[in-house]
């Protein structure tokens, strides 16, 4: 069912620049070429009956209910296939098209059911509006006949002939048979059933899975009036294919795939305007309601990023904001041993502010600091840094990007001058080359995923540069050029490789490097990658991958047409991670791959809010927009607007907070929304430090593994219950809407502002836009952005100022943002996590489709039908030599530590690569991972741990403890004291 | 959600199907519109498209199963069972129809105890429907292992299938 509120115009808009004059039943209207006569019409006003058309899929023209009438053509063409031309006179109401429609109508309603009044679309089924509008008011065929609506045939009534299907041994039929066209509901799918009693057959699901998804696990089985939709072949839809990301069910113009909400809880009255609370495509949705409930999400198709369309988390694993493990009143303790204390907001504020004192007055002002999650809003995390900066008066605040995308701001800030990708999403519509490195957007970014695909099947061309085949490698209908599968941490020497091929073939942009980059960096990196020692030849042996295939995708890249980069965490969580991304940086500018549609570099940011985060002054050393503490005149504007004297040195990142923590000069923190217990790596190194501090505050919906360290838990909002911003990897501003009340009492940033009052620092802010009013009154490339202007031009790309006043889609056009490209040296230094014959595997690490990050909120919905455990990946060549089978548990050891998991074993490892998710804290991903970091930012070394691999029989002592101490805390929060 | 890979991986399908269809396909994945001369191939190969060369065949030709089904399940030349020791194509075209085939068509079915697409109990007959053999001169007209036979009857049904089963 499509949206309750959104107008659907039959077919895709057209892009063409050139205008059409036409006339329709005596009306002229005028089109862009390229439109159909259907939409033509529905923009003009005029409302021709459809069916098999949305404008969410190309024209099909199978339903036959949009006929009309075209002078000078002969017979009754489909006004969805047929395009508009100058001069064209239509006419889509006579007589004879009347009798047709009604004609058409009837056959499709002697096969439905006539459920109408208890029907789940009921009011919002196009089928019966159609039937509404042609004036359907007979059936002539009855509904005895052949039919897909009836479990039973009735042997008399129905002029079936003699079936065997119920004959007894003489032959004869019984008076009623089993119906073989009636298929039962499939209830499979956690979120939504398949009722093929209600199908029309007009195909809008299949099409809608294989035009907008891309997964093609829908097809039309059998032929004729036999046909039918099946998923796979012939299989429930959990069993299928399906990602159940919901194309079809939201293309379906009848109930017959429905969401189970809207079985169970019927339809919506108001719909809200929001933007998906998980990973960086920053999905706007509308959410349907009734009352503070939300009924459904559906994809909103004005939506900047994603065109209507949504994946299983964004569309579906919405539960956890009502899971009745969200913990909604606050609570203290004074040990972590103690049972909790519910007590009331004031107390609770009351106590963090006096403990926060007590620890500065003891232990200094820098004993304390604050972490913000990128899944708060702007607002949130542009507050948080403000309390401390100016609550607190240190620098200590830093965000969970310093484990993702720290690399990425700061190698695309030195080379390029922003810390930020290049393009919007749509920029992909005119890219010839795509290459992507260390991402995996069908499973971590699905919706760009999708989009992706779509231009790979119309003809763009693809390098992948990973270690495991992920699903872009080859998935039907799309393969890869080049799979480039190279060992973990050889990232630095891949792309040197390429871009020796670039600099030594003769396949620099000269022009653009001349015109655009300053020329001494150019010349020293020039010289540094034409060296022989990177040749794809000298570093075959680093990196694995063939020279010859090396050479032929660095020719592709650089002579390809349009050529973008999208990386993601495979870049950035390694020891080189900063030194890579200005690799990537480096090879897009050497080619001329900048400052363009079509182009760019594309970090696809992990989170909903990492870019925002970042922007947002979340780093220890930066205020907003990336500008240094330092900076005296930066400074001194926020000191002005603050009221308070700024400290110009950076304060502590988040392994520095743990390393201070330790050696006994760090005791409180304010934790916003972030799992550093489970998110981080070394885990044991983590709640070490956790557990020497006095202090530590935990703001967040559920009691997560951080929580059970905690003293102080204060209940945190949904994105569903507050107002703000999300900044997408796009650097799209796109708004949070609140469409229910919080469930503690407070949205995320009244917290904060609590805090910060009974701390001493003065915020009255009113809302969340006042908010957004003083980062953008501070920071330049926010001038012009406000809630208002939000809500009127949908959603804004940043830098959005004077200068681009409608926001920037794409970056550096004429000029980079710091002037001259600088091309920084990328010389490749192996990392110290070396495999030994003691640890001779390398784990890397990643995330599933149907699971997000720490799983906080996807372990609390249905997607565990999907994922309910982190299974550790291996080639069967190495679980063979192990004697390890498929589900065997195994425990990998690492120098930080060891965990067991069950095995799966997958082709699409490469020998010597193992691999997991970190999904749920039981599993103890990060109880493996090292200290290593990036040389520049400390962005942990996810990616390459060393380890060996053996069966096992038993969880490991830290999986032993931590279910213990998790069954401790458990136990201490269902103790919790009430208030009497 | 399970990828079409992983199921292609899953040690579930028989060694002679799976060397069968790695046999077609490899000769003929190249080709411009391989899909119809592959399932040909296996069906030749096999005498029928089993359900688990679904998976291979999809993984080899970088489709899905849904699409490779789609196909084999629209013509319904491509059998998804083996067929039984003979093959009954019954036609069904204009002409037939017009001299008693759907009388005959009643009638072979009860005899048989089978519908369409469907093989009688013993395995010994498999009863197709048929759009035009091409023999309507001598309607109506059936077809038995790719021997044509005319002005089929009832009566003459029962005769030859006597004859037969003795």
């Amino acid at each position: 069912m499509l949206s309750i509120v959104e107008i659907d115009y039959g077919t895709p808009k057209s892009t063409s620049g050139t205008m059409v004059e036409l006339d329709i039943d005596g009306r002229s209207v005028c089109v862009p070429e390229g439109t159909s006569v259907l939409r033509a019409a529905a923009q003009a006003g005029i409302a021709i009956p459809k069916l098999c058309a949305t404008e969410m899929l190309d024209a099909f023209g199978s339903c036959r209910l949009c006929l009309v009438e075209i002078e000078g053509r002969k017979g009754y063409p489909a006004s969805c296939t047929t395009l508009v031309s100058a001069g064209m006179k239509v006419n889509t109401q006579t007589p004879k098209l009347a009798e047709i429609r009604r004609g058409v109508m009837e056959l499709y309603i002697s096969d439905h059911p006539l459920d109408c009044l208890t029907c789940p679309a009921n009011g919002h089924c196009e089928l019966q509006d159609m039937a509404g509008v042609v004036g359907l008011r007979e059936v002539r065929y009855g509904y005895d006949g052949a039919n897909h609506v009836h479990p039973e045939i009735d042997m008399e009534k129905s002029g079936y002939g003699w079936t065997a299907l119920g004959a007894d041994d003489q032959g004869r039929s019984p008076k009623t048979v089993p119906n073989p066209l009636f298929v039962g509901k499939d209830e499979s799918n956690p979120y939504f059933a398949f009722d093929p009693s209600k199908c029309i057959v007009c195909s809008r699901c299949v099409r809608a899975c294989e035009e907008v998804q891309g997964t093609f696990a829908l097809t039309i089985q059998g032929r004729g009036f036999d046909s039918k939709v099946a998923a796979s072949q012939d299989n429930r839809f959990l069993d299928s294919e399906c990602v159940s990301c919901g194309a079809c069910v939201q293309a379906c113009p009848t109930a017959t795939l429905s969401e189970k909400s809207l079985i169970d809880k019927g339809q919506a009255e108001h719909s809200v305007v929001t933007t998906c609370a998980y990973c960086g495509v920053g999905c706007s949705f509308r959410a349907e309601m009734k009352g503070q409930e939300v009924m459904r999400m559906v994809p909103n198709k004005d939506g900047q990023a994603n065109h209507g369309h949504s994946c299983v988390k964004g569309r579906f694993a919405i539960g956890y904001a009502t899971h009745p493990d969200r913990i909604t009143t606050p609570m203290i303790r004074a040990r972590i041993s103690d049972p909790w204390r519910v007590v009331t907001w004031e107390e609770a504020i009351a106590h963090v502010a006096s403990e926060f004192k007590r620890i500065q007055a003891r232990y200094g002002k820098h004993a304390i600091g604050g972490i913000t999650s990128s899944r708060c809003t702007n607002e949130e995390t542009y507050l948080v840094q403000k309390l401390v900066r100016a609550g607190f008066g240190n620098n200590n605040v830093d965000t969970c990007a310093r484990v993702c995308h720290s690399p990425t701001g700061y190698g695309l800030k030195s080379t390029m001058g922003e810390s930020a990708g290049t393009q919007d999403f749509d920029s992909i519509e005119s890219t010839e080359v795509v290459l992507v490195i260390g991402a995996n957007p069908t499973d971590a970014h699905p919706v760009f995923g999708s989009q992706m695909k779509r231009r790979l099947r119309a003809g763009a061309r693809l390098i992948v540069i990973d270690p495991r085949r992920i699903d872009l490698v080859r998935t039907p209908h799309v393969q890869a050029d080049y799979h480039l599968k190279l060992r973990p941490g050889t990232n630095v020497a891949m792309l040197n490789s390429l871009a020796h091929v670039i600099v030594t073939e003769g396949l620099l942009d000269e022009d653009f490097v001349a015109r655009r980059c300053e020329p001494e960096p150019f010349a020293r990196w020039r010289a540094l990658v034409a060296q022989d020692k990177y040749s794809p030849e000298a570093m075959e042996s680093v990196t694995g991958v063939p020279a010859e295939m090396v050479r032929d995708a660095a020719r592709l890249y650089a002579t390809g047409g349009n050529a973008a980069i999208y990386y993601g965490l495979g870049v950035t969580e390694h020891a080189q991670g900063s030194t890579a991304v200005m690799g990537i940086a480096n090879l897009a500018m050497a080619t001329g791959n900048i400052g363009r549609k079509g182009v760019g570099v594309n970090p696809l940011r992990g989170q909903n809010n990492v870019q925002g985060s970042c922007d947002m002054g979340s780093f220890p050393h930066e205020f907003t927009a990336y500008r240094h503490v330092g900076d005296d005149a930066v400074r001194h504007s926020f000191e002005q607007a603050w009221g308070v004297t700024l400290l110009a040195e950076p304060g502590l990142r988040i392994p520095n907070m743990f390393e201070a923590a330790l050696d006994g000069s760090f005791k409180g923190v304010y934790i916003e929304g972030e799992d550093i217990a489970q998110s981080d790596p070394d885990t044991q190194h983590v709640t070490a430090a956790l557990t020497a501090m006095e202090c530590i505050v935990v703001q967040d919906l559920f009691l997560n593994e951080t929580a059970k360290f905690a003293h102080v838990f204060l209940p945190g909002s949904s994105f569903l219950e507050k107002d703000g911003t999300f900044t997408n990897a796009e650097r799209r501003v796109s708004r949070v809407r609140k469409v229910m009340d919080p469930k503690g009492g407070y949205a995320d940033w009244e917290i904060t502002q609590l805090l910060a009052q009974a701390m001493g620092y003065p915020m009255h802010y009113t809302h969340a836009s006042e908010i957004m009013d003083e980062i953008a009154a501070l920071t330049p490339t926010f001038h012009g952005i406000s809630f208002d202007k939000i809500d009127e031009l949908g959603s804004i790309q940043w830098p959005c100022n004077e200068e681009h006043p409608l926001g920037t889609p794409v970056m550096h056009v004429d000029e980079f943002v710091r002037g001259k490209g600088h091309f920084m040296l990328t010389e490749y230094v192996p990392t110290s996590e070396k495999v030994s014959t003691e640890y001779p595997l390398i784990l890397t690490t990643g995330r599933i489709l149907s699971q997000y990050n720490v799983g906080a909120q996807t372990r609390r919905t249905a997607n565990v039908m999907w994922h309910d455990e982190d299974r550790l990946e291996i080639h069967p060549h190495d679980a063979e030599e192990r004697g390890i089978a498929e589900g065997d548990w195994v425990g990998i050891v690492s120098r930080a530590g060891d965990t067991v998991l069950r095995a799966m074993i997958s082709e699409r490892m490469q020998p010597g690569v193992v691999y997991t998710t970190f999904h749920f804290p039981g599993s103890g991903a990060n109880v493996i991972t090292t200290e290593n970091s990036d040389w520049a930012t400390n962005c942990p070394e996810y990616k390459v741990t060393a380890v060996q691999v053996t069966r096992v029989n038993q969880p490991s002592e830290w999986q032993k403890r931590h279910r213990a101490f998790t069954e401790t805390q458990e136990a201490l929060l269902e103790q919790s004291v009430k208030p009497a | 959600m399970k990828r079409a890979i992983d199921i292609a991986m899953l040690p579930a399908i028989p060694e002679h199907i799976r060397v069968a269809v790695l046999e077609v396909t490899t000769r003929l994945k190249g080709t411009p519109g391989a899909l119809l001369p592959i399932l040909h191939g296996v069906q030749d190969a096999l005498g029928y498209v089993p359900e688990e060369a679904t998976p291979l065949i999809a993984r080899e030709m970088n489709l899905s199963r849904a699409d490779v089904h789609g196909v084999i399940s629209f013509y319904h030349y491509f059998r998804q069972q083996p067929a039984g020791r003979h093959v009954i194509q019954l036609c069904r075209a204009e002409s037939c129809q017009a001299m008693g085939a759907v009388a005959l068509e009643q009638h072979v079915k009860r005899r048989l105890a089978v519908d369409f697409h469907q093989t009688t109990s013993d395995g010994a007959y498999t009863l197709e429907p048929v759009y035009c053999l091409g023999n309507c001169a001598c309607s109506p007209a059936m077809m038995v292992d790719g021997e044509l036979k005319g002005r089929m009857t009832p009566e003459r049904f029962d005769a030859w299938l006597e004859a037969e089963s003795t």
